[in-house]
This record gives structure tokens, C-alpha cells and sequence, in this order.
């Protein structure tokens, strides 16, 4: 590494902020995902203006620069993929201010997201956006990747939350976009950059929306024998008309490997639980909880059991929270994929990502937004053995083909990128990627900031890198 | 009225895209493309997305400025373009692509109208939550390029919180799209949002794909009457801290009833206000809510409580159909600019505990110069605010230019902002319709020159240099 860089860096940060040795660097290589790319040096900011020189320093070295919150995120997107500085956010952790009477909230972008909704909780508030990484991960991350989660499904994903951003350009603009008042006039740069995955600018002030917490909460736990009756019964409840605040599906492999780590209670004779909930005012919850539990036995469910308490409720939520780390236990490494697809769709999705684990010679668990279509099949597989990471490659492209041929997208919630950019060209034409590539230079002219992320490179064909899991039960979506 | 003039080659090409029946050139026809007094020199109505693709192509090779029309109800939003060669009628695009009410998802290209689609999703009890002003002729591109708001957004958001993708056509006649067709979604950049509300500036919005919703089971509407603005908002933070969450809330000001009984209102929309509820000389907070009986018992219990708390002077419950959620409050723009020989309509956005203040701001502003006022407050901190002056003379262009520039520079001290939507043509340039200059104006600049660098789309509607 340039040591004239890396000279400037401490002296403008100090030299406990910056980090250059390879086995501390090592730390920053990965994510939630199975990529690896390590960074040149890793600097901790602690201000708006250290974000801001810092800028100003990787235009005048012409290095590249990624921006990264705590590194949670599932599809690389703050992996130095060009090397260069890595800006970890996790020293920018203050709550600015809190806004009660008009359910505001200003926040650094280091802020973990269950924290904020702590901190709000005595005035019955919360951010609703609740990736299931939500004790790790970073709002600022949660606004870069747009992140989803449970609740999502009646709440909205964190685009829906978001009133304003200071940003750093790369080219070293301090912008402010939206406002804490509604509708700023102009076009909506805020829509634009939330969900931008960090191409854009570096984020180093966020204003969001906080929610009401419901008065009364129902949470159910719908237990099948067949996977097809569980998945039928999604359709129903949206064909229905009915919108619970958070649908989710373990299959029964899934479920005996959270129930082995978690101990919640779960069944371990059966082929797949649907945990949904219902909230609002007492009365509403009540009749949607009773509503959602006739469809369910309408749809042969084995047992619809009611959380008692919130003890109870917890339990449930903890083992679907922690399930992909409690597959982390059963495998080496395993490779979670993030289609979307139409709801009434999903018995047919399910049943053929089961005959694309059988063909491939892979265990394929699934957990995941059953309410919203969005699916994560989990393959398990063993880094260590080329031909498996080949073939794993192969059974996760076919999965993402097919919710394609379903009217699909290939990521919900975990961003495109350093892993799915090569799959772009099925959904956008070269026309609709020569767009978004225009809207990114025209923020980002030199590409400095988060290279050779969610658009292909046009050379050809990528190919992910895999390693080995760390450690189990790292926290994930 | 001025008119710009092309040459004949340029009707003939553009026949050649669209046939000569969808060609217009005689002046009646194109004065119903009037923008602010100024007629296109040609309007061209295209079928197809390839045609609006060839068209644009074609405008951008002969520098030809167009502004993108559905059924012209919101042309009049912003500024006159800075040149008009060809209006762009999109009205022939349109056919609903694919509905799916399983999947509650709906693709419809621009030209259909709102009110044809309430038809088609109302078969299968589902909707778009889009009571927007205009509602009975507004189409969906004009909706999103407008991005107005409606009384559901509430409960629902807006426009932005449920489309999910969008096709386009950049200034330069590219066909592209941004988005897909399932209700979550984060591949790619979310182009589709910056078209909402850019007044066709960046790209003609060709086809548009939405999450739809279960049509509520029964609503009601709930309207309480307050001595003042003060009693009616603390009504307003008292439903804010408790666990109701209702569909619809809106303040209106006194003289709303006036308004909404006149001869004028008939003719914005005809279903009939009901009657009695609103008073001459009190505010008002209306809120709509559903649920089954005991949620709606338990919503009319709360509220009564809620208003006595507030020192409402009476209430009236009402059984209401959504939609129309109380088709006239809907139609509250619509209705005060067909009241006033020169509505002003300004659009305050503040925090909401900062509405009265905004709201003594902008009474103070209208009367300290002789002006006539009515409002209409979103629970949210949005208040549309129609000045109503009871002529066009200069001197009254004058009052309106103090009063207007007033409210903006106090609901920037706020921490807000006021733009002026609508306001008769020819005073446009001597008032902030967009509010001060902006500190985001470079950022927007640049999306401009990527998406449209000759500049041919809307010029100047939104803002000189957009």
C-alpha cells in the first residue's frame, strides 16, 4: 500500500483508526456473504468531516473507497472488491436526536438498528425496518442495501422510513437530500439513493420515521405435514385480503436445525411451520389472528398454536432470527440465495428448488418472507471441495432462473452486489443497465467509490469467490 | 395565446410513426393541448411504447421540445414549458398489461385512466389507494408525473410507497425500465421513483406496475367541529399517540363548507357532500377508518372520547364508501381552483406539531392582505392552503406575491417548506412556485443531463434549468 496514504490516513485520523496490517485486515475480507476481497486499509471516522477528508484523500490517491456499516449484509456489498479504503461507519454511532411528538429520529449511520427502537420504546415507538441481523447490523447499511425483514411485509422495507440524508459524494459534495417535513420539492434524490448500495455516496447523517408500536400483537405458529399445504395457505391468506404484519416459512429440515440450537418449542416431526402475525388495535388483532388460523386449518394445518405471552412470542421470533446461524452449525458453508417471486407462485417454486437440491446432490433448507414471495433456500455445501462450490454455483443460478420464468427478481432484500451483478442481464437489457450505469456516473464520475458493484463488468462472466465460514451463527437476514 | 411553429416535413414524419389520424395540426384541436396560453405546434397520439421510443427519437434529432399528456387536468402544476413544439398524448396507451389479484400486482400502461382501473380491480374487491384530485378522469401516468397526493396516504403512503416498477423513455428515445413486477424488490437503481413528481422532465412514463390492496370490508367516517385550528390539531396529536391508525385525516378550515356546497363544487364532482357536518365558521378534522363491527365500535368510542378531550363543539359519524373516501374533500384543489377567478393553491410541508403555527402563518399572510383563504391539513403536515382572490387585477397579483412569499420564508424558519402548485399563468414568474432555491439543485442537474441532456422534455416545468 501506498505509505504516503496510509501516512495521511493517521495523521488525519490518528493511527488507532486505521488499520493496514494483513492480519487485521483479514477481519474485513468477508460479510454475511461467501465472497471474499480485502481491503488495502480499514479507517474508522468519527465525524462527518473525517468521512469528508477521507474522500478527499482516495481522489487525490485515486483509490478506491467502500463504505461498510457492521458488515452483516448478504451479497458482498461492503467488500473492498478493488481493494483500497474500507470505511467502517462503527465509531459514527450516535443518536442525534429523537423527535418524539413528530416520530423523528436523527441518527449517525453507525447506529445498530435494534438500538434505535430501543431507545424509542418508553414512548411506544420503534423503526419499523427489522432485518433479522437487527441487533448487528447499521441503519446506515440498512439504508445503503434498503433491507427488508419480517415486518416488513405490513410495514415497508427501510425506503418507506427514510426522510433525509447528509451524504459525501465521492467526489467529495456534502449533499443534503429530502427533508424531515414531507414531499421536498424537486425530483426524489432520496428514492434514488437509499437502496444504492453504497455507489453512490457515503451516507453519514440519516433522518427516518418512527412507528407507532401496535396495541395488541398475535403471534401464531401454523404447523403442516405437507409443504404444499403450507405454501397454499400464503396464497390464501393473500387472496384473501388479509396483510399480516409478518408471514414467515420454515421447512421442517430448517426448523430441526433451529430447534436443535434455539429450543423454542418447535415440532421436529413436521414439514414446514408457517409463523405469522397479526397486530393493530386489540379488536382487529383478534379477529385477524382467528381469521388467519381458519385458513390455516382450511389448509390442513396439523396445529395452530397461539403465543401465549410475550415470552412465548420472543421464542418463536429468536428461533427464526437465529436460524441461519443455527445452520452455521450443520455445515461448513452454506450459500443463501434471495429470488422473489409472485406469491401464488410459491407451491410450484418450492417444490422445484427441492428437485434442484435432489439433481445437485445438495441439503437446500428454506426460511424465509413467505408473506412477500421472498425466498432464501439455504445450500449447504463444503467450500473446501472445488466440484461441490461448482455445483452449488450451478443449483443457485438455476433456482434464480426459474423465479425468473415466475416474473421474479433475483434479490429482495439483500442487494445485488458483488455476487448477482453478473446475473443482471436477466432482468435489464444493456439499455436499462447503460441508465442506471449514467445515474451512477453521474455521482460517482471517476467510480471511485464501491467498484465493480451491481452492474457487470462487460468483459464476461464473473465467478464468486467462496471461503469457508468463520464461525457459526454469525448474525444474517 | 402564442403557438410554436414546425415545418410540414415534421407532421409527415411523425404520421409516418403514428398514422395521419394521429396527427393533430389545426389550431381547435391543439388548443385543448394548451399549457399556461402556449399551443404545441403538433400533437401526436402513439399506441405503443415503440412509437413513443420513435417519436422522442425523433423530437431529440430535431430539437423539438414535448410535454407528455394524459387527460390535462394537472397541466396547469409549475411553470409553463419553456418551449411546447409537441404535445405527447398518451391516452390511446391504454390497456391494463396484467393484473394479478392473487398476487395483488398490476402492470397498466400510462393512458389508462384511474377510474377505468377502479373498475377492473373492483371486480375482484381490491384497489389502488389513489383518491387523488381529478380522480374521475386523471390517468395513471399523469398521477405519477404529477405526484399528487391523496387522503389515504394516511394509512396507505403515496404513490412511491407501492409502485413497484416502471417502463420509460429516456430524451434521447430510449425505451428502458427500472423496478419488476413483485412486491419486493432491490435489484438495480429506483429510477421509477424519480419520475414521480418530475412533471415529465426526466422520461416519458409508458407503463407503470403497482402492489394493489383488499378494498376495506366497511369504513366510516368520523368528522369533528372545533372554535379553532388549535382544538382541531390537538385532536389530530391526541389520534397520533393512540393506537388508532385510521385511513384518512384532514383538517379543513372554516369556508370549506362554503366551498364544498357551491355550484363549482358540483361541477369538480358530483356525488353530494353530506350535509350539516361541516360549519361555516368552525375547523373540522374528519378521519376515515374499517375494520369489522367491533373494530368500528371501537374507533367511534375512542374518537368521541378523543374529540370531547379536544373540545369539539359537535360530532357527526358517517357511513362512508372508499372509494370515493368523501369524493369532495378529494377534490378540495379542483374545487377551489374553479372557486376563485385566480386560486392560488400554496402546499405547506412541515413537521406536524408545527401545523398551527404554519397554518397562523399563512391566515395571517392572506388577511393582513385582503385575501380569502381556505385549508385543508393532512394529518401528516401537509396543508394545502387556496387563496382565493376575488380578482386578477395587478394590484391583487401584488397581495398574493407578499402573502406567498411570507408563508415561504416562515415555513422555512419552521423547518418546512411551501410551494405553489397551482396559480394563474400569467403570474407564474413572479412567484417561487417551487419555494427558494435549493441547496439539491446541482444533484438534480445532473440526473437532468443523464436522462434528458437536450432538454427536450417538459422544459422549464419544473424549474427553469430542469
Amino acid at each position: 500500500m501506498d505509505s504516503q496514504l496510509l501516512y495521511d490516513l493517521k495523521s488525519l485520523l490518528g493511527s488507532e483508526s486505521v488499520l493496514h496490517r494483513p492480519e487485521e485486515l483479514m477481519l474485513y475480507e468477508y460479510d454475511g456473504s461467501v465472497e471474499i476481497a480485502r481491503p488495502t486499509c480499514v479507517v474508522f471516522p468519527r465525524t462527518t468531516a473525517d468521512v469528508l477528508a477521507i474522500v478527499k484523500l482516495a481522489n487525490q490517491y485515486q483509490t478506491p473507497l467502500v463504505g461498510r456499516g457492521a458488515g452483516t449484509g448478504l451479497s458482498g456489498g461492503a467488500l473492498a472488491r478493488k481493494g483500497g479504503i474500507l470505511t467502517v461507519f462503527s465509531r459514527m454511532n450516535r443518536i442525534l436526536a429523537i423527535d418524539i411528538e413528530n416520530q423523528r429520529a436523527t441518527v449517525q449511520p453507525g447506529v445498530v438498528n435494534s438500538d434505535l427502537s430501543a431507545a424509542v420504546a418508553h414512548a411506544g415507538l420503534h423503526f419499523a425496518p427489522d432485518p433479522s441481523s437487527q441487533k448487528a447490523c447499521t441503519i446506515g447499511g440498512n439504508v445503503s442495501e434498503n433491507s427488508g425483514g419480517p415486518h416488513t411485509l405490513a410495514y415497508g422495507v427501510t425506503t418507506n422510513h427514510v426522510l433525509s440524508l447528509e451524504a459525501i459524494l465521492p467526489t467529495g459534495e456534502l449533499i443534503r437530500i429530502g427533508s424531515s417535513a414531507l414531499d421536498s420539492p424537486g425530483y426524489d434524490l432520496l428514492g434514488l439513493f437509499v437502496g444504492s448500495e453504497g455507489t453512490l455516496a457515503l451516507i453519514t447523517e440519516i433522518t427516518v420515521r418512527l412507528t407507532r408500536l401496535p396495541e395488541a400483537v398475535k403471534t401464531l405458529l401454523a404447523i403442516f405435514d405437507s409443504l404444499d399445504d403450507a405454501t397454499e395457505t400464503v396464497v390464501d391468506i393473500t387472496a384473501r385480503g388479509i396483510t399480516p404484519a409478518a408471514c414467515e416459512m420454515l421447512d421442517g429440515w430448517t426448523l430441526r436445525a433451529v430447534e436443535a440450537y434455539v429450543h423454542a418449542g418447535f415440532p421436529l416431526d413436521c414439514a414446514a411451520v408457517l409463523l405469522l402475525e397479526v397486530d393493530g388495535v386489540a379488536e382487529a388483532a383478534r379477529q385477524h389472528a382467528e381469521e388467519v388460523a381458519d385458513i390455516c386449518r382450511a389448509h390442513h394445518a396439523r396445529e395452530v398454536r397461539v403465543a401465549r405471552d410475550a415470552h412465548e412470542r420472543d421464542l418463536l421470533w429468536k428461533g427464526r432470527k437465529n436460524a441461519f446461524g443455527a445452520v452455521g452449525r450443520l455445515s461448513p458453508t452454506y450459500y443463501v440465495q434471495d429470488g422473489v417471486i409472485p406469491r401464488t407462485k410459491l407451491p410450484a417454486t418450492l417444490r422445484r428448488i427441492n428437485e434442484i437440491g435432489v439433481k445437485y446432490g445438495f441439503q437446500i433448507g428454506n426460511i424465509f418472507h413467505a408473506g412477500d414471495g421472498n425466498l432464501h433456500p439455504l445450500i449447504l455445501f463444503d467450500a473446501r471441495d472445488e466440484a461441490q462450490f461448482r455445483g452449488v454455483v450451478a443449483a443457485a443460478d438455476e433456482i434464480i432462473q426459474f423465479c425468473i420464468e415466475m416474473g421474479g427478481s433475483i434479490t429482495g432484500e439483500h442487494g445485488v452486489g458483488m455476487e448477482k451483478d453478473r446475473l443482471m442481464p436477466l432482468l435489464f437489457s444493456e439499455a436499462d443497465l447503460d441508465v442506471m450505469r449514467d445515474v451512477r456516473a453521474a455521482f460517482n464520475p471517476r467510480g471511485l467509490l464501491n467498484p465493480e458493484k451491481i452492474f457487470p463488468t462487460k468483459k464476461g462472466c464473473g465467478e464468486i469467490h467462496v471461503r469457508p465460514l468463520p464461525l457459526a451463527g454469525t448474525p444474517s437476514a | 395565446m402564442t403557438s410554436s411553429a414546425i415545418s410540414p416535413s415534421v407532421t409527415s414524419r411523425l404520421a409516418e410513426i403514428v398514422g395521419a389520424a394521429n396527427v393533430a395540426s389545426d389550431f381547435a384541436q391543439l388548443a385543448t393541448y394548451e399549457i399556461d396560453r402556449k399551443v404545441p405546434a403538433a400533437a401526436v397520439r402513439p399506441a405503443t411504447s415503440e412509437e413513443v421510443a420513435e417519436i422522442v427519437k425523433f423530437a431529440a434529432s430535431e430539437k423539438l421540445a414535448l410535454v407528455p399528456t394524459g387527460a390535462r387536468t394537472k397541466l396547469g402544476i409549475g411553470y409553463a414549458p419553456s418551449r411546447y413544439d409537441l404535445a405527447l398524448d398518451m391516452t390511446r396507451l391504454n390497456k391494463v398489461i396484467a393484473y394479478d389479484p392473487g398476487d395483488l400486482t398490476l402492470s397498466v400502461e400510462a393512458g389508462v385512466p384511474l377510474a377505468k382501473l377502479a373498475q377492473v380491480l373492483a371486480e375482484h374487491r381490491q384497489f389502488l389507494p389513489l383518491p387523488v384530485p381529478f380522480a374521475n378522469r386523471t390517468t395513471i401516468g399523469g398521477l405519477i408525473a404529477s405526484g399528487v397526493d391523496s387522503p389515504l396516504r394516511q394509512f396507505y403512503g403515496t404513490a412511491r410507497d407501492f409502485l413497484l416498477g416502471m417502463e420509460y423513455v429516456t430524451g434521447e428515445g430510449v425505451a428502458t425500465k427500472s423496478g419488476g413486477r413483485v412486491v419486493k424488490n432491490v435489484t438495480g437503481y429506483d429510477i421509477h421513483k424519480l419520475m414521480i413528481g418530475a412533471l415529465g422532465t426526466l422520461g416519458v412514463i409508458t407503463r407503470v406496475n403497482f402492489k394493489t390492496f383488499p378494498l376495506p370490508l366497511a369504513t366510516r367516517g368520523f368528522i369533528a367541529r372545533f372554535p379553532s385550528a388549535e382544538n382541531a390539531l390537538e385532536m389530530r396529536h391526541r389520534i397520533a399517540q393512540s393506537a388508532l391508525t385510521p385511513l384518512t385525516m384532514e383538517i379543513l378550515s372554516p369556508r370549506v363548507a362554503e366551498l364544498f356546497s357551491s355550484d363549482a363544487a358540483t361541477r369538480c364532482e358530483r356525488a353530494a357532500m353530506p350535509t350539516n357536518v361541516l360549519s361555516n365558521t368552525e375547523w373540522a378534522l374528519t378521519t376515515g377508518y374499517a375494520g369489522n363491527e367491533p373494530v368500528l365500535e371501537r374507533y367511534a368510542k375512542d374518537l368521541q372520547r378523543i374529540a370531547q378531550e379536544s373540545a369539539a363543539t359537535g360530532i357527526s359519524i358517517l357511513a362512508e364508501n372508499l372509494p370515493p373516501a368523501w369524493a369532495r374533500k378529494r377534490e378540495f384543489i379542483p374545487i377551489a381552483l374553479a372557486s376563485s377567478p385566480a386560486t392560488i393553491i400554496v402546499k405547506i410541508s412541515v413537521l406536524p406539531m408545527r401545523m398551527n403555527q404554519a397554518l397562523v402563518v399563512a391566515q395571517t399572510a392572506a388577511e393582513s392582505n385582503d385575501l380569502h383563504w381556505a385549508a385543508m391539513a393532512r394529518g401528516l403536515g401537509i396543508i394545502y392552503f387556496a387563496i382565493l382572490p376575488g380578482d386578477h387585477t395587478e394590484d391583487c397579483r401584488q397581495r398574493v406575491a407578499t402573502a406567498t412569499t411570507a408563508i415561504q420564508e416562515a415555513c422555512a424558519k419552521l423547518g418546512g417548506h411551501a410551494t405553489i402548485p397551482w396559480a394563474p399563468a400569467e403570474w407564474k414568474t413572479t412567484l417561487q412556485i417551487w419555494g427558494p432555491p435549493r441547496a439539491d439543485a446541482a444533484q438534480m442537474q445532473k440526473l437532468k443531463s443523464v436522462f434528458d441532456p437536450l432538454k427536450i422534455l417538459s422544459p422549464g416545468r419544473l424549474a427553469q434549468d430542469l
